[in-house]
């Protein structure tokens, strides 16, 4: 039984057709890399996945909990689907700590005392307990992209959307928060990366998923297909991004 | 004819002012809540109160305030509810603070930056608790600044109520032009007394606007 499974997924942005039938399982602690041109619906359908965007026919189910078309309570799907983005979007009038926080006490109903210690979990595997009483301005950008991460983990996700959570950061400080998310892979967490970054996808990846106007043009074992790909579309996308 | 001194006149115009500060944070506070009610129907997700609220916005922002004044008390003595000019004054200029400061402070919600809803929804925060613990905190430092500024504004339209004979610093001080024959004396002290109500706002307002760059929330 599939963790994630989309099916039949179509959405429109006004006239433009972006997501033409989208069939998609992911399976439990699997770690998922969307690549494809800008414009080839790859964030949109991430962005599907926990509601941000709506669609206009099919449907999502994340660990038992559907998404239809117009659905408007997703209080209990994003309970399961964390998301980090390209731009961190971390509270700036919160701590770092109250960021972690804020969500476990808010929607889970989690005690002050009980927040803190979790917050100082989620940090600690983050790599930055010390940041704790910081304010996300005082922060690198590689640290408030790591702070995010302990934000959406505090919620304990059964999935993580992450949204090209690299290509804001400056070169130098790329690896440290992909070292991060190596290491939530690494303890079964289900991934799904929309992600530029190409080598990290065929070395963490379990599955690569190619979109190519709107459609999966081809997906499979990252190895095999960065190796061989099968469509002169992919062909092309690997060879022009190398 | 002149046994009214200069004493006298100040003392009248000092209980004007009076009123005319009752009046305008009566005004204020009124209309900060209506204001409120106002934004959230503004931004709501569905369109009725959010036609509603942008209608009543534009009414109130594209007529005078005196006309406003007039129709609540004309119109309110036609319908036969006898109001005083104390309840139109403050009821006119309720509504007429609602509609601005609705406005201003929904310009503020909507400058914070849409990643901010975005990542507050993926973390399941209804649309309440986004606003509550992440938006209007934020949009409340930038509202802070062209609150106060605006209400210098409110201040200076209590001045429209002396017409329908509300009697604040404006209307004491034509009673008392009348009385004395000094009109230049009794207005330069009028105007004297809307300046020191309205400059410290004004400076205050120009002391935020600077500061909340240069320094941090917290």
């Amino acid at each position: 039984m599939a963790l994630v499974r989309i099916n039949g997924l179509h959405k429109h942005f006004g006239s433009n057709h972006v997501l033409k039938g989208i069939d998609l399982d992911i399976e439990e602690g699997q770690v998922i890399a969307l690549i494809g041109r800008s414009g080839s619906g790859k964030s949109t359908l991430l962005r599907t996945i926990n509601g941000l965007e709506t669609f206009e026919q099919g449907e999502i189910e994340v660990d038992g909990e559907h998404l239809h078309p117009r659905d408007t309570d997703l209080r209990a799907l994003r309970q399961k689907v964390g998301m980090i983005f390209q731009q961190f979007n971390l509270f700036p009038h919160l701590s770092v700590g109250r960021n972690v926080m804020l969500a476990t006490q808010v929607v889970k109903k989690i005690g002050e005392k009980e927040a803190e210690d979790i917050a100082r979990t989620m940090l600690l595997k983050v790599g930055l307990l010390e940041k704790f009483d910081a304010y996300p301005d005082q922060l690198s950008g590689g640290q408030q992209q790591r702070v995010a991460i302990a934000r959406a983990l505090a919620m304990q996700p059964r999935v993580l959307l992450c949204d090209e959570i690299t290509s804001a950061l400056d070169p130098e400080l790329v690896n440290e928060v992909l070292a991060v998310v190596k290491t939530l892979a690494a303890e079964g967490m289900t991934l799904i990366m929309v992600t530029h970054e190409m080598r990290f996808a065929r070395e963490v990846g379990d599955k690569l998923v190619f979109m190519h106007h709107g459609r999966i043009h081809e997906s499979g074992d990252p190895q095999q297909l960065f190796a061989n790909p099968q469509t002169p579309e992919l062909a092309n996308f690997i060879g022009s991004i190398n | 004819m002149n046994d009214i001194s200069t004493w006298d006149i100040v003392r009248n115009l000092l209980d004007g002012a009076l009123w005319t500060i009752g009046l305008s944070l009566t005004a204020f506070v009124l209309g900060g809540i209506a204001g409120l009610a106002l934004l959230f129907a503004r931004i709501a997700k569905n369109p009725i109160p959010r036609r509603l609220a942008q209608g009543y916005i534009e009414v109130f922002q594209g007529t005078p305030l005196l006309m406003q004044l007039f129709m609540i008390f004309f119109g309110s003595s036609l319908l036969g509810l006898e109001i005083s000019p104390w309840i139109a004054a403050a009821l006119g200029l309720t509504l007429f603070t609602s509609a601005y400061l609705g406005e201003i402070w929904r310009g503020c919600v909507e400058s914070v930056p849409k990643g901010q809803w975005e990542a507050s929804a993926s973390l399941a925060l209804t649309h309440f608790e986004q606003m509550r613990h992440v938006i209007l905190p934020q949009a409340l430092r930038i509202a802070i600044a062209p609150t106060v500024g605006f209400s210098v504004q409110v201040v200076k339209g209590t001045a429209v109520t002396s017409i329908i004979g509300f009697v604040e610093l404006t209307k004491t001080g034509s009673m008392l032009a009348n009385a004395t024959f000094q009109p230049f004396m009794v207005f330069g002290c009028v105007a004297l007394g809307y300046f020191a109500l309205c400059y410290p706002l004004s400076a205050y307002s120009r002391y935020l606007e600077r500061n909340i760059h240069g320094s941090r929330a917290h």
